[in-house]
């Protein structure tokens, strides 16, 4: 123990060198995710039953006419796609926001019953009451709202305990799931297609007057989150823990939920629950980038790569066209067994 | 890093719900010194030091810093005189040694403000005064418990307080690990001036360490001040219901507690 404040310059060298090797592998990292997002974003505008070179793709984005393209790739492909990217980002940020605030994989909004809410709601909006556009994304917003509350609720006993959360959280979305499943049977004349579209998830049929309010939640919430981060990231110490560094335990966590589940309402109104993407992002974010800082965007930017792959996949990997939220179901259900497997036995944490 | 500061408890009562924890209870934490807690369980100690780091609001009085209340003050602004170890802090899987330092900077970070050369000279004064700085690369899961809380400590460090907070912090370490930890937390109160609060269950620890120790019974304050006048025997038959003979502890002067137990009654009797 030194008497004196000041320490070794040769340990503040080392802590620093070590804080910028750690974040300059965190910034390579973020930045191969984003240009992996950029490419599967090109590739979902070029490829399809008809292949367009980014030549034309980017004279279309531009606002020129080019002949087919202008209609495959502006009225069909782009929407889809920039709805896959608002969607992922939106799923991706949701889920490691719930999972970072009560450190526990098990508690993203897809397992937890937030999108299937959601989902059950904006079906029945659209099914049985015959809405649609901003009319359908609010009832999915105060659907999600209601069902987060609900849960929490339920969950509360002397504080919340993050394993009662989720399994009272499985119980919502399995009934979630039944009220979608009875809402779609009312509607007999429906495509097997849109059904998927409120069960599973699915991309297909995307117009911009779907996109465009998944887009806008995303652009006004999504910094909302990102300026939380290092409150979200303090709260992984434990609530005491967090308090004693100056967070405002309450607060923070109120307007994170209070964003996630907005994000999550919107994206969900527009493409349905994209299955497990929530569940997942933030589980392969942290693996890629490392334990130490936020989580957010590298989470926002797995969860937009997956479902635009997942979407690639779906339509043109397979002689059958699946919506996206089979291809991430099929990924995303081993994984949730292989968690509740690890869990038992060790308790699991990101 | 001497500035003192009062940290005053008056008239406080704290309850969870219904059920009052604490009773009306006065304490004054003398500045620049060592003050430990101790009690049986269930007394209350943790809820009172829970409160008087704004954990818990309380149900009547006031926990006073610099003649303030407490739950007046900006959180950041309090957590930059004080700064409190939780019993139970969680580290997040995989996380290394110096970013988990790295985040007792945090009352001293804006939202959009970077990491600054002052937080680096924070980190690494922490690890260097917890002997922890060969560990700074390491990642917290693999360090030992004695370790861990050391680490656990220089987070608290890197917060920069003037007062300090600890509840349990030698909780599940063994013998030589709290010794460790004591030591290194009487280092930084005579090198720095630090004001240590600290819940305690092990009394002769307390009394060794301690300048001024605050023994707790059912929710009130039973007895303050220097460990040779708290520790008594009445004292601890009053606060714990038990038996016991303290004598001079032959290495630091300080009373050292030797309960007797059912089967020891007896001999303890035809030697008193």
């Amino acid at each position: 123990m030194s008497t004196t404040l000041a320490p070794a310059p040769s340990t503040v060298g080392a802590v620093a060198s070590g804080r910028t090797r750690r974040a300059a592998r965190r910034r390579v990292v973020v930045v191969v995710l984003a240009a992996l997002v950029v490419a599967g974003f090109a590739a979902s505008l070029m490829v399809g039953r008809t292949f367009y070179p980014p030549g034309d793709v980017l004279r279309v984005v531009a606002g020129q006419e080019v002949a087919g393209a202008s209609f495959t790739v502006g009225r069909l492909r782009l929407p889809r796609a920039v709805l896959a990217v608002v969607a992922g980002l939106s799923f991706g940020l949701a889920g490691v926001t719930f999972q970072t605030m009560l450190r526990n994989p098990l508690a993203s909004p897809d397992v937890i019953g937030i999108s299937t809410g959601a989902s059950a709601a904006a079906a029945f909006a659209i099914v049985v009451l015959g809405w649609s556009g901003t009319a359908v994304s609010l009832t999915a917003i105060v659907a999600a709202l209601g069902v987060a509350l609900l849960i929490y609720g339920l969950a509360f006993t002397n504080g919340v305990a993050g394993t009662r959360l989720i399994l009272i959280g499985i119980g919502v979305a399995a009934m979630s799931t039944s009220a979608t499943n009875y809402v779609l049977s009312k509607a007999g004349a429906w495509g097997y297609a849109e059904a998927l579209r409120w069960l599973t998830g699915s991309l297909n049929g995307t117009t911009w007057a779907v996109t465009v309010p998944a887009l806008v939640a995303l652009v006004v919430l999504g910094p909302v989150l990102l300026s939380r981060a290092r409150e979200l990231s303090a709260l992984q110490l434990g609530d005491d823990a967090a308090s004693a560094l100056g967070v405002r335990v309450e607060r923070t966590r109120v307007v994170a939920i209070v964003a996630a589940v907005g994000l999550i309402a919107f994206a969900t109104a527009a493409c349905g629950p994209i299955a497990f993407v929530s569940f997942l992002a933030g589980p392969i974010a942290a693996r890629v980038v490392g334990p130490n800082g936020s989580l957010l965007v590298p989470a926002g930017f797995v969860g937009a790569l997956l479902v635009l792959l997942a979407d690639l996949i779906g339509q043109f990997a397979l002689d059958t066209r699946f919506p996206v939220g089979v291809v991430t179901g099929v990924l995303g259900a081993p994984y949730l067994i292989y968690l509740i497997v690890r869990t038992n036995r060790v308790g699991g944490s990101l | 890093m001497s500035v003192t500061h009062s940290l005053v408890a008056d008239g406080l009562s704290l309850a969870y719900g219904e059920r009052t924890v604490i009773e009306d209870l006065d304490l004054v934490v003398p500045p620049g010194r060592i003050t430990a807690i101790v009690g049986a369980n269930a007394c209350g100690k943790s809820t009172l030091l829970r409160s008087m780091s704004r954990l818990l609001a309380p149900r009547d009085g006031h926990v006073l810093l610099d003649g303030k209340a407490v739950h007046r003050f900006p959180a950041k602004e309090l957590a930059r005189t004080l700064g409190l170890l939780p019993q139970s802090p969680i580290a997040p899987e995989g996380i290394t040694v110096a970013d988990l330092v790295g985040r007792g900077r945090h009352p001293h970070q804006g939202v959009f403000t970077r990491w600054r050369t002052e937080d680096d000279v924070a980190v690494a004064a922490a690890l260097e005064a917890t002997q922890a700085v060969e560990l700074a690369d390491r990642s917290v899961d693999e360090l030992s418990g004695g370790q861990r809380q050391r680490v656990w400590i220089a987070m608290a460090l890197a917060q920069q307080t003037d007062l300090l907070l600890l509840d349990e912090p030698t909780t599940f370490l063994d013998v030589s690990h709290q010794i460790e930890v004591l030591d290194l937390l009487t280092d930084l109160n005579r090198a720095r001036g630090t004001t240590v609060v600290m819940v305690l269950h092990d009394l002769n620890m307390a009394a060794r360490y301690a300048d001024h120790l605050v023994a707790l019974a059912a929710g009130r304050v039973h007895a303050a001040g220097e460990p040779g006048d708290v520790l008594t025997e009445e004292c601890i038959r009053a606060v714990f219901g038990l038996d016991s003979r303290v004598i001079v502890d032959p290495t630091s002067g300080r009373p050292l507690m030797l309960p007797i137990g059912r089967h020891h009654m007896a001999t303890a009797a035809a030697a008193g």
